[in-house]
């Protein structure tokens, strides 16, 4: 099903469509408010609009210094060209040691790599230590934020998740203790874990030092108690200082929730006394996208989700209806690069208002992007026939004249015959009403009685 | 080819022309006209508590409600009456999952976000099982911005945190929850200045 | 002062009264206007499609028509964003194209540097059009720290009774956006019966705004929903204020 069609279901169910709107636009004026406590913010997206670009521009050097830095440190570093190298990989580091139960911390890479239902077939034990990613992995659905993985559920179907499978009592729906029953359950769950896995918000070149940065605290969780301690992260997430995190750590959750810093920001250097840390450095495609002059911007991408949070289309349609890992303006922008004909209608589930741009931390020019890819699926085939007829014999019209004129006059004459519903225009909307000449008729006359 | 080659030779090739690095060096980041007020807000505003401390800490501490009911208590900052827990013969972290009060020690506070940092140390768990957290943060060791915060820490190694107030969540319904996973609350202990001692 | 008026196609064809509009307050306030009959289109409907090889003969035959003319003046910014962003730069012609290209209101404000005089008691919704205000920035926008500006608010500063309502949300988009007012109806209608509460809730008894497409998509859904707020386009507000 495309994005249109899914969209429409969403906006159909009115009331929530409008809670969903409203509940994601509140984090996006959250946003607003912690930006006018720092004055050089304008300056600050530059900065780290062009730190991003210098680093991609040298991403095989820095990551190699990375590597020689966190193995200097006593971490030790794999690398995976693909979801299924990655897979296999932090499989291979759980089976070597015995692992059946593992706790993650929010990582988007593992969500793209798939990596729960690889594990889980093997017999391992995955549990999502996030809250909002708990709640999605109890319902057995995919996040639909990449920040607030729950936002599409409404405290009463959480209690109810919760009724079913934590044993909190019926009709509870109290946020705080709703959290308190899960802070019980997964408390558990960390002191049972053999090993915890964690993405990496930013890997620093210079020291061979990776950042998680979390309000819970379940990183942290995971990866002080079990012995070892999993870090995947693609190869993007390079910068190149340490000084270099004083710039995006101001944005970030800045950008993603409106607080002027995640409550905890962990940096670590090799692994804790007694432990090992393993980090896994993965492609999975990103190469390809650095290799492409228009997309490459995309890949600087600090995964805040403020493009999502200012999207009227996201905020409309959900999370869910973009049908990949991950949604709004920037995983519409990715997505094609995955597979072009599956995620054809992506880069069109966009009116290109470009609110998503002028909000994105590192100043990606997502609705260009988003521009740009339909341009290459038209010139791929890959857009629908209908669009490219219309395409096609519109600007055959429109490069003669007369025959603009002609089809003009046709088309005042002709349009409110059309039953209104017969065509998407008319489904909601009333056509305009036809004016009996047009402006260049009607200019003639003007300047004819002058 | 092993992985490591091929992913660095595809960066390679499709690496665009060169970027030049920014220097911060020109960044005017923002500063305030009373850095310890605006910390002191800060840490507020992240959901802590932020204390100012004449005396002993001991005394300030307990003005806290939940070091006063704590029974198990970890303390990293010596002269804390009720530490009764020797964290570095601590053989297994896992033990610590029944600490009530951790008193740590923060080699600076930020006063943007109300953030202390706090290098690691060993069973740093307890810094996270623990139910309530304070930590003791001197008040000229306050710094007005993040960029400023990196410049005085410097190079360091091992492991090392900001630490921003308690554990939170707004993943039900945007609802804000104190107390998530970490610490349920967090008290900053703002201690004088080396210069207020005599 | 010589102008040359690009009127949009569908402004030609549909809402003919808001290039008049335009027309007159450019004449009113000493340009000569001319019209070359030979325009068309600038392509945007097959462009944003993502058919930039059928829209770039249009390209071309823009660059010749208006080759004549100094100033360039566009009642839509939208159209005018097309010029200036999304024109094949490699293009004979181009680039001089999109030196001396404005949308009206920028013209308006920049070049013409004034601040019309006169009388229009109505409570007005003025709507943010996203091409006008994040491609040409017309406006400061509520997404970046800059210093505060909109040049088509400063226009209707001194229009005696005008009352600006407040909005909720200022410059969210309508949900027009070209092809995907027909692809994804669903969402278009949402985002625009969105728009159109929040100037209900302001009280306007008009919505105006400097782009007819958006325009044109609101009246549509304000006519079908029956209610009873009008559009109109920022030229023909001024000119009717300055009559």
């Amino acid at each position: 099903m495309t994005h249109a069609a899914k969209a429409a279901a969403f906006v159909a169910n009115d009331a929530r469509m409008h809670w969903h709107d409203q509940a994601v636009w509140f984090v996006r004026q959250k946003r607003d408010v912690a930006r006018a406590a720092v004055p050089e913010w304008e300056e600050l997206r530059g900065l780290a609009s062009q730190i991003k670009a210098h680093a991609l521009s040298r991403l095989a050097d820095y990551l190699e210094l990375f590597e020689k830095n966190a193995v200097a440190a006593g971490a030790q570093v794999h690398w995976a060209r693909d979801a299924d190298e990655h897979n296999r990989i932090v499989h291979g580091l759980l089976a070597a040691r015995g692992v059946t139960r593992l706790v993650k911390s929010k990582s988007m890479l593992t969500e793209e790599c798939h990596l729960n239902p690889y594990l889980e077939k093997q017999g391992i034990e995955v549990v999502d230590t996030d809250l909002g990613e708990r709640i999605v992995q109890f319902r057995r659905e995919p996040p639909s934020h990449i920040v607030m993985p729950a936002i599409h559920l409404r405290k009463e179907e959480i209690g109810e998740l919760f009724h079913d499978k934590l044993g909190t009592p019926a009709g509870l729906s109290d946020p705080k203790q709703l959290t308190e029953a899960a802070r019980a359950h997964l408390r558990a769950k960390f002191l049972a874990a053999q090993a915890g896995l964690t993405g990496v918000n930013f890997a620093v070149a210079e020291t061979g030092g990776v950042v998680v940065c979390t309000n819970e605290g379940n990183a942290d969780l995971g990866t002080s108690l079990p012995p070892l301690h999993i870090a995947c992260m693609g190869v993007e997430k390079i910068v190149p200082r340490l000084r270099d995190l004083g710039v995006f750590l101001r944005l970030l959750a800045r950008s993603a929730t409106g607080q002027p810093i995640t409550t905890y920001t962990s940096h670590f250097h090799g692994p804790r006394r007694g432990g090992e840390l393993h980090i896994v450095i993965v492609d999975h495609g990103r190469s390809r996208i650095l290799a492409r002059e228009e997309y490459r911007a995309s890949l600087k991408c600090i995964r805040c989700a403020a493009c999502m949070n200012t999207c009227p289309v996201y905020r409309r349609s959900g999370g869910h209806s973009y049908g990949v890992t991950v949604p709004g303006p920037i995983g519409s922008v990715l997505a094609p690069h995955i597979d072009a004909r599956e995620h054809q209608d992506l880069p069109f589930a966009s009116s290109l208002c470009g609110s998503c741009t002028d909000v994105c931390p590192v100043r990606i020019d997502l609705h260009h992007q988003l521009l740009a890819w339909r341009g290459e699926l038209a010139a791929r085939g890959l857009v629908p026939l209908g669009k490219r007829v219309a395409a096609k014999v519109g600007a055959f019209v429109l490069a003669r004249t007369w025959l603009y004129r002609l089809a003009g006059k046709l088309a005042r004459w002709f349009l409110p015959l059309i039953p209104a519903r017969w065509h998407a225009w008319g489904r909601q909307r009333d056509l305009p009403p036809m004016p009996r000449e047009s402006f260049r008729e009607q200019w003639r006359k003007r300047a004819g009685s002058r | 080819m092993p992985a490591r080659d091929d992913i660095l030779a595809a960066l390679r090739a499709a690496a665009p022309a060169a970027a030049a690095l920014p220097d911060l060096k020109g960044l005017r980041a923002v500063r305030y006209p009373d850095v310890k007020r605006r910390f002191m807000e800060s840490v507020v505003e992240v959901g802590g508590r932020c204390v100012e401390v004449a005396g002993p800490l001991e005394a300030a501490l307990t003005a806290v409600p939940e070091y006063v009911a704590a029974r198990k208590v970890v303390s990293l900052v010596p002269g804390v009456a009720k530490a009764n827990v020797d964290l570095a013969g601590v053989a297994d972290p896992h033990d610590l999952h029944d600490v009530d009060f951790c008193v740590l020690s923060a080699e600076l506070g930020v006063a943007e976000n109300g953030a202390v940092w706090i290098p690691g140390f060993d069973n740093r768990a307890a810094a996270y099982l623990t139910q309530h957290l304070a930590v003791a943060v001197r008040a000229d060791a306050l710094v007005h911005n993040l960029h400023e915060a990196y410049e005085r820490i410097g190079t360091f190694s091992g492991f090392a945190m900001f630490l921003s107030g308690p554990s939170k969540t707004a993943d039900i319904e945007q609802a804000l929850v104190i107390g998530a996973h970490g610490a349920r609350s967090c008290t900053v202990l703002l201690t004088p200045s080396l210069r207020d001692h005599p | 002062m010589d102008v040359a008026l690009f009127v949009p196609c569908y402004v030609d064809q549909l809402y003919p009264r808001a290039g008049l509009a335009a027309a007159e307050l450019l004449e009113r306030h000493g340009a000569r206007v001319h019209f070359p009959e030979a325009q068309t289109c600038c392509g945007q409907p097959m462009a944003n499609a993502g058919f930039f090889a059928e829209a770039r003969p249009l390209a071309r035959k823009m660059v010749e028509v208006f080759e004549p003319y100094e100033h360039v003046v566009c009642p839509s910014g939208s159209c005018t964003s097309m010029v200036r962003n999304h024109f094949d730069r490699s293009l004979p012609g181009v680039d001089a194209l999109r030196a001396k290209t404005r949308e009206l209101c920028e013209f308006l404000h920049d070049v013409l540097q004034i601040r019309p005089k006169g009388r229009f008691p109505h409570r007005v919704g003025l709507h943010q059009s996203c091409h006008g205000l994040r491609e040409l920035r017309l406006g400061s926008g509520s997404e970046r720290l800059v210093p505060p500006f909109d040049k088509v608010r400063a226009l209707l500063e001194d229009i005696e009774g005008l009352q600006l309502v407040e909005l909720a949300r200022p410059d969210e988009c309508c949900g027009f956006g070209g092809t995907f007012a027909v692809s994804e109806d669903a969402v278009s209608c949402a985002m625009g019966r969105d728009r159109i509460a929040d100037h209900q809730r302001g009280g306007a008894e008009i919505i105006a705004g400097a782009d007819m497409s958006c325009l044109m998509h609101l009246e549509g859904l304000l006519r079908r929903d029956g209610k009873p707020l009008r559009v109109m386009h920022v030229a023909e507000l001024l000119a009717e204020a300055t009559a």
